[in-house]
């Protein structure tokens, strides 16, 4: 296996996921097997191939540009309606900064 | 006269005739769903109000002779990764599980204005990450040809609402077959058009460069009649293309004489009997009809996974970063600081198979990884566009089986995700060209008596040119009108 449990781990913390110690040994074999499948792309030789980020957007040129100008949103009320923690016209979260 | 059983164009005319009203419709609809929906279990919310007030006002039209929609009165039914305003949209996970969102999606914007009622949201794989709507955070769907099987996903719960008369039209999503697959096992008709002709404007992001909205029916004018409908630039989706949308029903008579035909001889090496028959009796089908069968070649589809599984789990594993406990959505109960809080609320709140492909993205993503994983896949990707580019040179259209499996049992591929991933093998290569493709039924399997395995639906896919999917209609509707569209 080529994948280690720190890296697992590592990659974890970077996603924001918080895994218990089973689910980071039930991933990583899977990841580690399906890394290794997708290793057939060192197969081809890409030399002097671009990458494809989008499949090319048709249309006149500019069209896909709006007027940079206000138009009408949601209402604040409106906007905080699924909030887990509203508060008013905010949406509430943990004190990041400690007091002095 | 079952109404529930009525394809698009016969509801249209029965509403349009007041044979039937469109509240007659629509609560056949709802009956049989109340009726029949504790087996397959196709949907996860039903909208009866606003269904019936929609088909309220079809009727006042009907009754005071107002122009009516090209929809009016046609019950639909809407995979759960698209926004519905007022109505509960869950992606099928537990992180959004009460979300209510604020607006329409542009394409359910544009089905109800031509008339269509809304029956419901329906199941799939967690976030559209799936190909047989078991990773759903919620249950499984099931097979209406056999309910221990799989419908297929991620849209397994559109798929299998149309297949079992639960609507006569359904809205899905494709970001590597998630259309095409389902409606191949279950027996329907499912269309991927185009990356940018349906706008994407409220359809959950996956995979944003992958992403697609398309139509399920049961007969290829019903997808025209939808396609038509939700297709055109939307200003809404800076990717939605500025292309003239033509008469997709009007085209459909057009004929196949002299069609040229591509067989691409990588999607049929290896593949099995049960499959590959009743595809190759499509394909003699085709031939009778007047298309001219061309042996093509698409050199790299055997990389196409492995290219899917790096740019759809990087684009996913950015997308599903804003679920965060903040401003939708799940929050964890309890948490020490803000860092804890998202981690215990995405913890709690995504299934395995969403976690393990925002792993797999953060991975490719991650510093050190991102040129031998993420920027060596797009360039695999230009070179299956590339492919296809080559093959239509000298053909019209390309067909290839749907799947390389009829619908499995649920559980059978559950623990194995690379296993899993495989099944797309057929339909994530469109999806990476960005060219659209359709599936059509197309026979079923022979089943096996003695060990208890029925004859199960077999889908044919057919692949077009971008923008081209007038032509690939008018393929599969010569197909259906020659007898070989056979629901199995």
């Amino acid at each position: 296996m080529a994948l280690t449990e720190k890296e697992v781990r590592y990659v974890a913390e970077l996603a924001h996921l918080k895994l218990t110690d089973a689910e980071v040994q039930h991933f990583m074999p899977q990841l580690d097997s399906i890394l290794e499948y997708i290793a057939k792309l060192n197969e081809l030789n890409l030399q002097g191939i671009d990458p494809m980020a989008q499949v090319l957007a048709e249309g006149p040129p500019g069209f896909a540009l709006r007027r940079d100008a206000a138009r009408p949103m949601f209402t604040p009320e409106v906007a905080l309606a699924n909030a887990p923690d509203p508060g008013p016209g905010l949406f509430k979260v943990p004190r990041v900064i400690d007091k002095e | 006269m079952d109404l529930t059983a009525l394809n698009l164009a016969e509801v249209r005319d029965a509403v349009r005739s007041k044979t039937a009203s469109a509240k007659e419709v629509a609560l056949a609809h709802l009956e049989r769903i109340n009726r029949e929906d504790r087996n397959v279990r196709s949907y996860l919310t039903l909208s009866p109000e606003r269904a019936l007030e929609q088909a309220a006002r079809v009727d006042r039209a009907v009754a005071s002779g107002d122009p009516l929609g090209r929809l009016a009165g046609v019950p639909i039914a809407v995979k759960d990764v698209i926004l519905t305003r007022g109505v509960r949209t869950t992606c099928a996970s537990r992180i959004l599980e009460h979300y209510i969102p604020p607006y329409d999606a542009t394409a359910v914007e544009r089905l109800e204005a031509a008339g269509a009622c809304i029956l419901g949201k329906t199941n799939c794989d967690e976030f559209a990450m799936g190909s047989s709507t078991e990773n759903s955070g919620f249950f499984p769907t099931r097979n209406p040809h056999d309910l221990e099987r799989v419908p297929g996903g991620s849209s397994g719960g559109s798929a299998a609402a149309v297949a079992a008369n639960l609507a006569t039209v359904a809205l899905g999503s494709d970001t590597g077959g998630s259309i095409r697959q389902p409606a191949a096992l279950c027996g329907v008709a499912g269309l991927m058009g185009t990356y940018g002709r349906v706008s994407r404007f409220g359809l959950v992001a996956f995979a944003s460069s992958l992403d697609h909205i398309g139509p399920f029916g049961r007969s290829v004018r019903d997808l025209a009649a939808v396609l038509q409908t939700i297709a055109g630039r939307d200003p809404h989706d800076s990717t939605s293309a500025d292309v003239p949308v033509p008469d997709y029903e009007a085209e459909l008579e057009g004929g196949i004489e002299g069609l040229r035909v591509g067989i691409p001889r990588e999607y049929f090496a290896g593949l099995s009997a049960e499959i590959g028959d009743p595809i190759q009796r499509g394909i003699d089908l085709l031939q009778n009809i007047g298309c001219e069968m061309v042996p093509v070649t698409l050199p790299h589809t055997d990389y196409a996974i492995a290219c899917y599984y790096i740019i759809a789990t990087a684009e996913a594993s950015s997308n599903l970063a804003r679920y965060d406990g903040v401003r939708y959505g799940l929050r964890a109960s309890e948490y020490d600081d803000l860092r804890d809080m998202y981690e215990r609320t995405r913890d709690a709140g995504f299934g395995a198979e969403v976690k393990r492909r925002i792993m797999l993205g953060t991975y490719v993503l991650s510093s050190g990884y991102y040129e031998a994983y993420y920027l060596k896949a797009q360039r695999v990707r230009s070179l299956l566009a590339r492919d296809f580019n080559e093959a239509f040179r000298s053909v019209d259209v390309i067909v290839t089986p749907t799947s390389p499996v009829p619908a499995f049992k649920i559980g059978e591929r559950s623990d194995d995700p690379l296993q899993m991933y495989l099944a797309d093998i057929y339909t994530v290569t469109a999806s990476l060209a960005g060219i659209p493709g359709v599936s059509v039924p197309c026979g079923r399997t022979q089943g096996d008596e003695a060990s208890g395995v029925p004859p199960l639906p077999v889908g044919m896919q057919l692949l077009g040119r971008h923008f081209d999917e007038a032509r690939l209609l008018r393929a599969a509707y010569a197909f259906e009108r020659a007898g070989g569209f056979d629901r199995g």
